[in-house]
């Protein structure tokens, strides 16, 4: 009897696509991954979809609408894994900055008429709402951890993903520190590592698209910015990005805001 | 003031999840609804307090699949703002990360998105068992847009080393060259692509649409240029609130743009071509020739096509943008912010991104307004259900179904889940 291939599914919630479409984006790993499973739910790329059990979901985006917060139970309940992918999923992702405002404000900012526009008051990571497996960072995700995440979910095993700063993988890529050299802020001491440490290897400091590390010492990173003559206001900025509402980084935003 | 912003801001961010309705009674369509319930993330509200260099980083978030042309738009604007010009190098090597983007989103759309509507496969994965060799072209030539953003601006989806002025980092002449070889492998898949897609069998289906594109006195329009129409529109970007209009429909959470003289437009590529066909290369006109197109193409399904030539001009002007390249003495032009309203509007893949930001003098952002290529193309898209289903009505349910999505994927809609996530309903009465 052949081995039935496990059933891959993703899902959308509110979001920029930039995630699932890192799927689309491993080139050389696509066809394989294909074969390797059966792509059961994936609306970017395939408009046939098959039905629930599904082994491994993945979800992006985050929760915004009374009927996404629904939603998502559904798809907790039709999987055996679920894993959430990106900074919206993981942490509210941009759209989570309404956190800290009025949103009824933010919709008459945008639309016209506001009575037409059905949202929530806060936009939320998926984990608020349903038990989640395993959450892969990014703003967007690194298409490698993705691959890897998805090999280890299907042979059972824990995905090989660093949980230290930035600073190890600028260490490892041979870069200069910008913030100890050039004097250029950076969120790189706080931020999880995963994206190759780009920002600093093209010189500039790291905006912490992958969100708070493990126990980040946020207040000493911001003291260090304040000696470099970085004002109160932008620190609240800097920490208040793609990750805004990620524990750490969202107090941190609030200790600045006056 | 606060009434006031309700008025000014009546704007919204697009892109997503679409569903389309099409209500039939008898032989009669009585309602289509192609609606975006997308949800509502609120980009211009928390725009405002928010720091006129942030704007590239953050407003790249609201399309994962071109987040280059907004950051190039939000790019413009703040220069046109604080009267800076970017030039020589620098401005060629925005051209050349504009290329990379267009080549891996077309080589997206043609090859994953599109063609399998034409060759009757529900995705380009069951496509690859028959037509391997078509669907692995198509992955390498994405992945050859892919390796030009990447290098330029650090990653392929949201790039980090845009920045208002220019980049945070430029290559050196040796790094860019790295790219040469397997672009040229690119214009020859592109060629090929053309050919390709030149033998699907497309329905009869044209509209006399109002084209409406970026047009530049030297070149194929990526960033500069007046915006221009088939039917007498010409003018600057900073005039564009002056002769375009979005209305909020309750069945979309995006707004439908119209120009107020006439209506519905159409933007894009189609548009693109038939408004600039004289500032194609050579190779490419030749191109589109050979595949049978006229100086205008009028029917959408054809798009298909005009993507793929769209695909070799930019294979070719980027390695005309690497030939001609020499490093620049900076990274950037220095800016300095003040008291200032900036429009920028630049041609993202899929159609013109239109950016406005005021700022104060510090350069914080007061307030912004943006219109991404698929609000604009929504009323047209419509129109063409309105003209393409009463014609077709007596195709099978399925089919109809499948030609609808087909129709509306024509506009590779940002987001190409958008489409590929219709809930296409035929309620017959």
């Amino acid at each position: 009897m052949a081995l039935r291939k496990p059933k891959l599914a993703v899902w959308k919630f509110s979001s920029c696509d930039g995630c699932q479409l890192s799927l689309l984006d491993c080139e050389d790993e696509l066809l394989a991954v294909a074969g390797a499973v059966e792509i059961a739910n994936f609306p970017e790329a395939s408009r046939a979809v098959l039905k629930g059990p599904y082994d491994l979901s993945l979800v992006e985006g985050s929760i915004t609408t009374p009927h996404d917060a629904e939603r998502i139970h559904g798809i907790r309940r039709a999987s055996k894994f679920l894993v959430t992918i990106g900074a919206c999923a993981t942490a509210g992702g941009i759209q989570a900055l309404r956190n800290f405002k009025e949103v009824k404000e933010f919709i008459s900012i945008v639309y016209a008429r506001p009575d037409y526009i059905e949202t929530l008051k806060k936009s939320t990571p998926i984990t608020d709402h349903v038990f989640v497996d395993f959450e892969l960072r990014g703003c967007p995700i690194n298409k490698y951890q993705l691959v890897e995440v998805i090999s280890a979910f299907l042979n059972g095993r824990k995905p090989n993903t660093p949980l230290h700063s930035v600073c190890a993988e600028c260490k490892q890529r041979g870069t200069v520190c910008v913030m100890v050299a050039r004097g250029t802020p950076c969120l790189g001491p706080v931020t999880q590592v995963g994206c190759g440490a780009i920002c600093p290897a093209y010189d500039r400091g790291c905006y912490g698209c992958f969100g708070p590390k493990e126990t980040p010492n946020t207040s000493s990173l911001s003291s260090g910015w304040t000696q470099l003559g970085v004002r109160e206001r932008d620190l609240m900025r800097a920490f208040r990005g793609f990750n805004a509402y990620a524990e750490p980084f969202r107090r941190e935003s609030e200790a600045h805001e006056k | 003031m606060k009434s006031r912003t309700i008025k000014v801001d009546c704007l919204a961010r697009v892109e997503g999840e679409g569903a389309l309705v099409v209500k039939i009674s008898g032989n009669q369509v009585t309602d289509i609804k192609f609606r975006i319930f997308e949800p509502p993330r609120f980009f211009e509200a928390f725009l405002r307090g928010r720091r006129f260099d942030e704007a590239p980083d953050i407003t790249a978030r609201i399309c994962g699949i071109c987040p280059i042309a907004y950051q190039m738009s939000a790019c413009h604007a703040m220069e046109d703002a604080f009267g800076v010009k970017v030039m020589g190098p620098l401005r060629a090597l925005r051209r050349l990360i504009y290329c990379g983007e267009w080549i891996e989103s077309h080589a997206l759309h043609v090859y994953l998105l599109h063609a399998p509507d034409f060759l009757g496969y529900e995705d380009a994965i069951r496509m690859a068992k028959d037509h391997p060799q078509e669907v692995q072209r198509g992955l390498r030539l994405k992945k050859a847009g892919n390796g030009i953003v990447s290098l330029l601006g650090g990653r392929e989806i949201h790039p980090v080393n845009v920045r208002v002025g220019g980049f945070y980092k430029v290559p050196s002449k040796r790094e860019l060259s790295t790219l040469t070889e397997e672009l040229k492998w690119a214009r020859e898949a592109a060629l090929d692509t053309v050919r390709w897609v030149a033998t699907f069998s497309f329905p009869e289906f044209e509209r006399d649409y109002e084209f409406v594109a970026l047009r530049h006195p030297d070149e194929y329009p990526f960033n500069e240029g007046r915006l221009v129409s088939n039917k007498g529109l010409d003018i600057s970007i900073r005039e564009y609130e002056q002769y375009f209009l979005e209305e909020h429909v309750a069945h979309s959470n995006a707004l439908h743009s119209r120009l107020k003289e006439r209506d519905a437009y159409f933007v894009g590529p189609q548009a693109r071509y038939s408004l600039n066909f004289d500032k194609l290369s050579p190779l490419s006109q030749e191109a589109a020739r050979a595949a049978g197109l006229g100086k205008t193409c009028r029917n959408p399904f054809q798009s298909i096509i005009v993507r793929s030539v769209e695909l070799v001009q930019v294979c070719d002007e980027a390695l005309r943008l690497i030939d001609q390249y020499e490093m620049p003495d900076g990274p950037a032009v220095k800016v300095e912010p003040r008291t200032s309203t900036g429009y920028g509007c630049t041609e993202a893949p899929r159609g013109i991104v239109y950016h406005r930001y005021r700022m104060d003098d510090r350069g914080i952002i007061l307030d912004a307004k943006i219109v991404p290529p698929t609000s604009q193309n929504q009323k047209t898209i419509e129109g063409d259900l309105w003209q393409f289903v009463p014609a077709n009505i007596a195709m099978q349910k399925d089919k109809l179904q499948w030609r609808c999505e087909q129709a509306i994927r024509n506009y590779d809609p940002c987001i190409s889940c958008a489409t590929h996530f219709l809930k296409l309903q035929i309620e017959t009465e």
